[in-house]
């Protein structure tokens, strides 16, 4: 068994989530830069070049990319092989979350409860955890900062078998055009089809880390992203919604099994405030 | 490019009206924070006692929760929040004088109305480019519900704060006529 302890992990949680609210993906940069030279708005491309300069500002003086420092979201991959010593795994994380809140001047976003007082908890935890047990002997910390504005104009459905994969389409392409100027357009939109009610939009949210332009394996899935982006961006949403060609940068589609009654469908609306990261330990 | 309107708060009726949406605007003098919770809070309080936290004639409004400065920052960083989620306590407001909200997104036709009818303007601020508009704002003072933290109401100082008219008291919306222009597919 290796050990890990836990003190190592509430440090790289911690450099994980400011570097994350500091400096967006590379990919995603190149993405936008890309976007900009073919965007046929004038206004589009002027917001384009200023989404450009805050990620070098933000960079360069080491500042939340976006207010909204977002819901921290974890996906934890942990080696069987690995034995976690000095604490526990979860308050690790949450500790990684608590000091970079603190330490790299990220905004609470988090409220204790969703109906009653809504009182912010102040520290942005308890943090989102989903684990899992994968063979080896490493832990993959996978983190996103999911801001409520995105958050919010996203969408599930479960839609019947005989909708199929035109009922899909027309399922996305609504969510991207409804999720319009609210959700901080061009987007980055995570699908999951399949599996269950809740699943396929646990799906939605992991395909977010695929790297930008990086196609599903499977070649029918690849077409149907690449069909979709180029559908996306006619709606005519364009850069922060003012009108233009680019909606989305991209989209990734994750599926699963599913039952033979069920065609669930998500759709996780990801802003230009796209921040996911991953480190190993 | 377009020349911005250089604007002044507190607003008059006189400068509504010569804004139109589309119109590229800055905006200069002191402006005052509140989103979700202080909404909630100040209209229930108003219900109660008649009185509001601040004085809204003639004032702005910005929907902003931001980031807490670094040691060397006025403000941390302080893009805009989505304007609909205030749409249920907007028109109760510019119709207690309040004469511009800044926001990012669509407003609902209840604010819409209400625009027209007591002449005010919704303007859209560069979404999530929160790290580039907080050098647009110079001074932070609290005015009241320091206990929300970052949903406070602030009272922010800017210096040719970058806006677009986003809907006008014509029936201007910035959103609805950009995205026609370049609709190629109808879903």
């Amino acid at each position: 068994m290796r050990e890990i302890h836990v003190n190592e992990i509430i440090d790289k949680v911690k450099d994980l989530v400011m570097d994350s609210e500091y400096k967006l993906p590379e990919d995603f940069i190149q993405a936008i830069k890309i976007a900009k030279e073919k965007e046929e708005s004038p206004l589009g491309k002027e917001i384009l070049d200023e989404i450009l300069k805050n990620a070098e500002v933000a960079e360069k003086e080491q500042v939340a990319y976006c207010q909204d420092t977002g819901y921290p979201v974890f996906f934890v991959e942990v080696g069987q092989d690995v034995k976690i010593v000095g604490g526990s795994l979860r308050e690790a994380i949450n500790e990684g979350v608590r000091r970079a809140t603190k330490e790299g001047y990220l905004r609470a976003s988090l409220a204790y409860d969703p109906i009653f007082d809504r009182k912010n908890t102040g520290d942005n935890t308890p943090a989102l955890i989903y684990f899992d047990i994968v063979p080896g002997d490493k832990i993959k910390i996978k983190f996103a900062a999911k801001g409520g504005g995105s958050e919010n104009q996203s969408k599930q459905a479960m839609l019947k078998p005989a909708d199929g994969l035109e009922g899909v389409k027309k399922f996305i392409l609504q969510s991207i055009a409804n999720a319009g100027p609210n959700a901080c357009p061009p987007f980055t939109v995570g699908v999951g089809i399949g599996g269950t009610f809740d699943y396929s939009a646990v799906l939605a949210k992991k395909s977010l880390f695929r790297h930008i332009g990086e196609r599903h394996p499977d070649l029918r899935v690849a077409k149907l992203e690449e069909e979709l982006i180029e559908l996306a961006n006619q709606l005519g949403v364009g850069p922060l919604g003012f009108g233009g060609t680019t909606t989305v940068v991209d989209v990734k589609i994750e599926i699963a099994p599913c039952h033979i009654a069920s065609l669930p469908v998500a759709v996780n609306i990801q802003c230009h405030a796209a921040r996911h990261k991953e480190i190993e330990i | 490019m377009v020349e911005a309107k250089i604007i002044t708060t507190p607003l008059t009726d006189e400068v509504i009206e010569n804004l139109r949406a589309g119109d590229k605007v800055l905006i200069n003098g002191w402006v005052y924070t509140a989103r979700d919770a202080a909404h909630k809070r100040m209209l229930e309080e108003y219900e109660k006692t008649g009185k509001l936290p601040f004085d809204v004639r003639g004032q702005v409004i910005y929907y902003v929760g931001p980031t807490p400065a670094k040691p060397g920052q006025v403000i941390g960083s302080a893009g805009p929040t989505t304007a609909y989620r205030m749409d249920k306590y907007t028109p109760k407001l510019l119709g207690l004088g309040l004469k511009g909200t800044i926001g990012k997104g669509w407003r609902g036709p209840e604010v819409k109305e209400a625009l027209k009818k007591y002449k005010a303007v919704y303007f859209a601020a560069y979404g999530g480019t929160a790290a580039l508009l907080s050098k647009h704002i110079t001074k932070v003072e609290m005015v009241a519900y320091e206990d929300l933290g970052p949903e406070a109401i602030r009272k922010l100082y800017f210096d040719n704060f970058p806006v677009i008219v986003a809907n006008d008291i014509y029936g201007g919306d910035v959103f609805e006529e950009g995205q026609k222009k370049y609709r190629k597919l109808v879903i």
